[in-house]
């Protein structure tokens, strides 16, 4: 008879309940798949309106996610290496997308989009209109994911070494030339991985998307409405199709991160 | 070239206090002190990385103690841990030279290489280096940079002694190429093999600044006096009697009478160890000093035994093995301890 010891038995009470949650987890992804037929799966490709509402989703999670980069990375920055008064509330802050209910997030961020806003005017004048229009979907998608590059990137700016950073500037180098030679790629991996994962929070955002804009529609606001208007039959193709996009491109981009 | 005027700096409850010393062009200055003293927080307030609360800092004569690091013209090396890990040791030498919107880096970095003997690394990554190697990329970046003023941390402590002998020949070929070194270490052989001037710090201050020899031979601090063996050392004060050629010293509440014609006021006191003799009873002979105490420790020494009586103070004892036998002496007995006035080496 094999005998286990204690921490034996301990794994394997371990093992089996962490299995149920990567069950719980893969259970509905495969059950979805097996519920649809290659076929649907085809014609859901074939459909033009399905291919342009995963394209939408697609770019608009990207756009949002570099354009906000250029603000959100800078200030993780700031959050790694300098003490402030309020810092705390400025981390509260920056959490605040992420706990509150999204279909409320899109109420607020339609709050400062609309034409009698500011924002809304300001842009205007530029000629671009944020409601119904992919520049509102932009800027919803962002509103909800940006948390999670701040906290990553910042994550990874504090775990540079800032002896390094000081030897850069005793070399003679600019704080700017510190910052892109020294402490970005330094921490890349974790500024990457917040971008990973800005990306994919962005581009499965349904609730806030679907208040600021209905059409042009993206993949989730497609999937709802074919759900709620033709029921679960006609959407689970579509679900299939960007489930599966979002699988590829999210692989492809963690093995590029374990490469690098 | 270099001159610290009352430098006080302080990092969470480490504090340093009223730093003075300076640097002529061509010196090489080793700072020594125990581990934790202060001594890298000194020289990187000197390298600008850290803002001191007090004092002032020149070089060549201007004041640059609010200076940008960037602006300071100096090169500071750690022990092990200042080279770039994601560049390869060219990029690493190269890094000061691109910093300055320099052309023909590889022509500028050769001879450097050659004089450093890291021609055959340059494609490797810092994580490969060997302590010896690694060091000797980071003096050669400091190079590139075009300082002729190095702040040298601990450069040597992670080496091996052949890689240790061989970095410190290096170093004194730097330094008589003219580049000016500071240099923090613990390791008292490293100062004597390498300086020209010492400064010892302890208790968070720089208590003497003076060439090695002067130093060892009149050591004013703790650290030193236990380097060359002086075991019995205090810190003190020294004051006259009238009508007598004693004078007294006075230290942690004990009182010594010594023979010396150093001036009245802050002064070092040391005794040697086999000059004072120890009984179980109270007899002074003609030793002016005469203490009871308790014995707080016995250990055999080099030669006979070390007995350790806290007369106030501990001091140091060392009798024959077969003395300590005879008086029958343990540790937590009473003893007496005398030694005469002029056995006492008084410093200033």
């Amino acid at each position: 008879m094999i005998k286990l010891n204690n921490i034996s038995w301990m794994m394997l009470v371990f093992t089996f309940l962490g299995g149920i949650v990567l069950l719980f987890i893969l259970a509905p992804i495969i059950g979805m798949y097996l519920n649809t037929s290659f076929d649907s799966f085809s014609e859901a490709i074939a459909e033009e309106e399905v291919r342009d509402s995963v394209w939408l989703s697609l770019w608009t999670s990207m756009a949002g996610t570099i354009i906000f980069s250029f603000f959100a990375v800078p200030l993780a920055f700031i959050l790694a290496r300098k003490n402030f008064p309020l810092k705390n509330l400025v981390n509260g802050i920056i959490d605040l997308p992420i706990i509150i209910p999204h279909s409320a997030a899109g109420i607020a961020v339609l709050g400062i989009l609309t034409r009698d806003s500011f924002l809304g005017k300001g842009a205007e004048l530029f000629g671009i209109k944020f409601i119904g229009n992919p520049a509102g979907i932009i800027m919803a998608m962002a509103f909800v994911s940006i948390p999670f590059l701040i906290n990553a990137s910042r994550d990874g700016f504090a775990a540079v070494p800032e002896r390094l950073e000081k030897i850069a500037l005793t070399l003679g180098a600019s704080p700017i030339r510190v910052f892109f030679t020294v402490s970005l790629p330094l921490a890349w991996r974790s500024v990457l991985s917040g971008f990973i994962l800005m990306w994919a929070r962005g581009l499965s955002e349904f609730g806030a998307v679907i208040i600021i804009a209905y059409n042009p529609k993206t993949a989730p606001v497609l999937i709802f409405e074919r759900f709620t208007s033709y029921g679960l039959k006609y959407a689970v193709p579509v679900s299939a199709v960007f489930v599966a996009v979002c699988l590829v491109i999210f692989v492809f981009l963690r093995l590029i991160k374990k490469k690098g | 070239m270099l001159k610290l005027e009352n430098i006080s700096l302080t990092v969470g409850n480490f504090e340093l206090k009223e730093i003075s010393f300076e640097v002529k062009r061509g010196d090489y200055f080793v700072i020594l002190g125990l581990s934790g003293v202060g001594k890298s927080l000194l020289l990187e307030s000197i390298a600008g990385l850290i803002k001191p609360t007090g004092g002032r800092i020149f070089l060549h004569g201007e004041e640059i103690t609010n200076k940008n690091i960037q602006d300071r013209n100096m090169s500071i090396v750690y022990q092990d841990t200042d080279l770039f890990p994601h560049m390869d040791v060219f990029e690493n030498i190269a890094y000061p030279l691109k910093s300055r919107g320099e052309e023909k880096i590889k022509e500028k970095i050769d001879p450097i290489t050659e004089v450093l003997g890291i021609m055959g690394i340059l494609k490797r990554k810092p994580v490969t280096l060997s302590g010896g190697e690694y060091q000797r990329v980071s003096l050669a970046r400091s190079m590139a940079a075009g300082n002729d003023l190095f702040l040298l941390d601990e450069p040597l402590a992670s080496l091996d002694s052949k890689s240790k002998s061989e970095l410190r020949a290096l170093l004194r070929k730097l330094n008589r190429s003219g580049i000016t070194i500071i240099h923090v270490t613990h390791d008292y052989e490293e100062a004597i093999s390498l300086a020209n001037i010492i400064g010892i710090m302890e208790n968070n201050r720089l208590v003497h600044v003076a060439p090695p020899e002067e130093i060892f031979k009149h050591p004013k601090s703790e650290f030193v006096a236990h380097f060359i063996g002086t075991k019995n050392f205090f810190s003190g004060k020294l004051k006259s009697i009238n009508n007598t050629d004693l004078k007294e010293f006075s230290s942690s509440g004990i009182k010594i009478f010594c023979l010396t014609d150093i001036t009245d006021g802050e002064a070092f006191l040391t005794i040697q160890p086999e000059e004072i003799t120890i009984s179980t009873v109270s007899e002074s002979g003609s030793s002016r000093n005469h203490f009871a105490g308790k014995i707080i420790d016995i250990a055999p020494a080099k030669q006979g035994m070390e007995i350790t009586v806290n007369i106030g103070v501990d001091i140091i004892v060392i009798i024959s093995k077969e003395s300590m036998i005879r008086l029958n002496l343990g540790i937590g007995k009473e003893a007496w301890i005398n030694f005469k006035a002029s056995s006492c080496k008084i410093y200033n």
